[in-house]
């Protein structure tokens, strides 16, 4: 059953209508609010994640992608509880409330859910040897067979075992995003947060990833939010694709309708300025003016101050996010008319 | 004019487990204000030669042997003292990783402002503070006067990213060093830091030294491209002609393996195998257990890196002129390789 509903996701691309699919996850309302200082010493808010809400269904990936701070690593870590969400918002994990749970709870969530680290060096303890932090997972969570498993970890990202007995600083930044993700698999998730997981890879080694993500997909039916700001591989591994800008969701749509049939002025800015190998010529626009603060965000549509087709009604009144057909969700005030 | 000319690098690190060769006799040139590309594997030692250009490697189990020669001076050669008034002035450096260069405890615009006020004399706390955010604004941080006072963990990766950037062009710099500059970044802002790093360029007739597996990134950028291969060159060309023709095993797979947007292919076509370890390299040619042209001489000689008639170097057999196939150039095995992975 769960296979036939697998080949289903990806051969008619009806994501958001399948109801024998389950959902993973279920957000609404989800805001994540940070405390700033101002240069004049005054307290500010930021509002990096603003009133955000989507489902995942099991064993599909969501993608993730917008321009560098506009909420992607901050939603993915609100996601898993790094964050406190702020009050209202609501996640639910298999239909749990994951937003105030007991103890024990949170562990064996935490355990079902997990994140590869969009910066290697900044969640691999430098004191601790690859293989005392891959370990870490097993002992926490008192598990026999660690050693075993992470041998077979290292041969999967494509480490030789070697590197067991080194240090965090004695590898290259490629080798340390892989034992990321070799820890973020160890302890065999259902949900996994990548947040750029191959952005630090060269082009082979970063197939390699890729393959091997969607192999464990396949085998272990998880399920991948996708976080990156590279389109063309969010276009190979994605099923479904969010466009975020300043803190909220603007375009959300199967991968093929995002692509072919996109419909907001900022996806399609972002399409056009993807860099080509291939020599063909594309037109790209050019998006002009500053990128505003999510802490001061633009009134009305918050992306008014650069999109290309701004209306006096863009100024002042917040496009709803509306379903534009059954695929396809779009907050732009050119689609809803 | 060469502006930098590396010679004969070679860095080694003694471990536990034996003694690491990172960059095996390394040697290039860079002219002033041109870009040279550097791309290769994961762990080939594209970081390591560049912290050693910064003199950054130092320590008791690091062994530097060979020259590098800036303006005429071998940077290896200088006192700790002299090295100091190099960087972070006329030759600066991107790092990698900017959580673990950024310090954590200094507020962005303190970071940014320290470099001018170390190497411009003279210069007053204001006129640092304002270069400082002017610098913030030029990378495309959004409301930079606020920004100046908050601490790198506030930042998003992408910022953080680009607050290395500013701290890097902060001073007059010669030489720029980029080791993956762009890749927390997503293409706007990409574009942007491109456009940035390209005026400069111009502007002050600066070299730039990018390294990057975003072979986008060099097509745009670059004059040159040098592509590396456990610790060595592999081979080395003018930019465009390496999109047009690779030459090398090793850089036609690299090219294979972009996803690209136009085709929808099930599987991303990677090099088979993985890196091999450094303690244990390969005998003969260190690509032959990948590389689906292996011939039993790559398993048990070292091939040279050949010049070609065109100014082009490759290090692989399939380009030893004494083995010259029916069209001269290449041997006729080598083309029917090439043939079936680059269908016509
Ligand atoms: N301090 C060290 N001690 C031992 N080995 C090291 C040390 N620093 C780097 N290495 C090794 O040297 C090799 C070259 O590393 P380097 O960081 O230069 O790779 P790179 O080409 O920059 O790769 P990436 O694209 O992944 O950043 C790697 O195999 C790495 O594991
Ligand atoms: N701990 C924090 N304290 C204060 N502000 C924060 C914190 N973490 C993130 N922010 C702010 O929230 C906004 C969103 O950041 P986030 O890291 O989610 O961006 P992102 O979309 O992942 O960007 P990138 O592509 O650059 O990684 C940014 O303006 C950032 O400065
Ligand atoms: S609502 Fe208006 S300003 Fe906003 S994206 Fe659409 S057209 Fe542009
Ligand atoms: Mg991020
Ligand atoms: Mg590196």
């Amino acid at each position: 059953m769960m296979e036939m509903s697998q080949t289903n996701i990806k051969s008619t691309a009806t994501l958001s209508i399948q109801s024998e699919v389950e959902n993973i996850l279920e957000v609404s309302h989800l805001k994540k609010t940070f405390q700033i200082k101002s240069p004049d010493g005054k307290k500010g808010l930021l509002k990096a994640v603003d009133d955000v809400s989507f489902t995942i269904k099991k064993g599909e990936t969501f993608s993730l992608v917008g321009e560098s701070g506009c909420g992607k690593s901050t939603l993915g870590r609100t996601l898993l509880g790094l964050y406190p969400p702020d009050r209202g918002s609501k996640i639910l994990f298999n239909n749990e409330d994951i937003t105030n749970i007991s103890k024990t709870n949170r562990k064996n969530f935490a355990r079902k859910a997990q994140l590869i680290f969009q910066d290697p060096s900044a969640c691999l303890n430098p004191r601790r040897t690859i293989k005392q932090i891959l370990m870490e997972p097993f002992k926490i969570h008192k598990i026999k067979n660690g050693e075993a498993k992470i041998t077979e970890l290292m041969d999967m990202v494509g480490l030789p075992s070697r590197f067991l007995d080194r240090y965090p600083h004695e590898m290259s930044g490629g080798q340390k995003q892989r034992v990321g993700i070799a820890r973020a698999l160890a302890l065999d998730p259902e949900l996994v947060v990548c947040d750029e997981p191959v952005s630090a890879l060269d082009v082979s080694i970063q197939a390699q990833v890729i393959n091997l993500l969607e192999d464990l997909q396949k085998q272990l039916n998880l399920t991948y939010l996708f976080i990156s700001h590279d389109l063309s591989v969010v276009h190979h591994i994605s099923d479904r694709v969010a466009v975020m800008y300043l803190g909220k969701i603007v375009e959300l749509a199967t991968r093929d309708e995002l692509y072919e049939n996109t419909q907001h002025p900022y996806t399609k800015a972002l399409l056009s300025s993807i860099p080509d190998v291939s020599g063909e010529v594309r037109e790209k626009i050019i998006l002009t003016g500053d990128v505003p603060s999510p802490s001061n965000p633009p009134s009305g549509c918050r992306f008014h101050t650069r999109c290309p087709a701004v209306m006096d009604i863009c100024r002042t009144k917040e496009p709803e996010f509306k379903q534009t057909n059954s695929n396809h969700f779009v907050a732009c005030h050119l689609c809803t008319k | 004019m060469t502006l930098l000319k590396v010679e004969d690098l070679t860095i080694q690190f003694k471990s536990r487990q034996g003694v690491v060769k990172a960059v095996d006799n390394l040697s290039f040139e860079l002219a002033k204000g041109i870009s040279l590309g550097i791309v290769g594997e994961s762990g080939s030692g594209k970081s390591v030669t560049s912290l050693a250009i910064m003199r950054l490697l130092q320590n008791a189990n690091t062994e530097i042997t060979g020259k590098i020669d800036f303006e005429g001076v071998d940077l290896l050669k200088l006192s700790p003292d002299e090295m100091r008034k190099i960087r972070g002035n006329s030759v600066s450096m991107i790092f990698q990783e900017p959580m673990t260069s950024l310090n954590p405890l200094h507020t962005c615009g303190k970071q940014i402002m320290e470099p001018i006020l170390i190497h411009q004399k003279g210069i007053s706390k204001q006129e640092a503070k304002k270069r400082a955010i002017e610098l913030l604004r030029l990378v495309g941080i959004p409301s930079p006067e606020q920004r100046f006072h908050e601490y790198p963990h506030q930042m998003s990766g992408g910022m953080r990213q680009r607050i290395m950037i500013a701290i890097a062009l902060a001073c007059d710099t010669k030489l720029l060093i980029a080791d993956e500059p762009t890749t927390a970044l997503d293409v706007t802002i990409q574009a942007q830091i491109l456009d940035l790093m390209s005026k400069l360029k111009k502007q002050r007739d600066m070299s730039i030294i990018m390294i990057t597996h975003d072979l986008g990134v060099v097509k745009e950028m670059c004059e040159n491209v040098v592509v590396m291969y456990t610790g060595q060159i592999v081979e080395k060309s003018p930019t465009d002609l390496v999109f047009k023709d690779p030459l090398h095993p090793y850089t036609k797979g690299l090219l294979n393996a972009i996803p690209k947007i136009s085709s929808k292919v099930e599987r991303l076509e990677a090099i088979p195998g993985t890196v091999p370890d450094a303690l244990r390299m390969p005998t003969g040619c260190s690509f032959h257990p990948r590389c689906k042209y292996a011939t039993e001489r790559c398993k048990a000689e070292k091939p040279p890196l050949y010049k070609r008639e065109d100014g082009r170097e490759v290090r692989c057999f399939i380009y030893d002129a004494g083995e010259k196939g029916d069209d001269g150039n290449v041997t006729n095995e080598y083309k029917e390789y090439s043939n079936s992975i680059n269908p016509k």
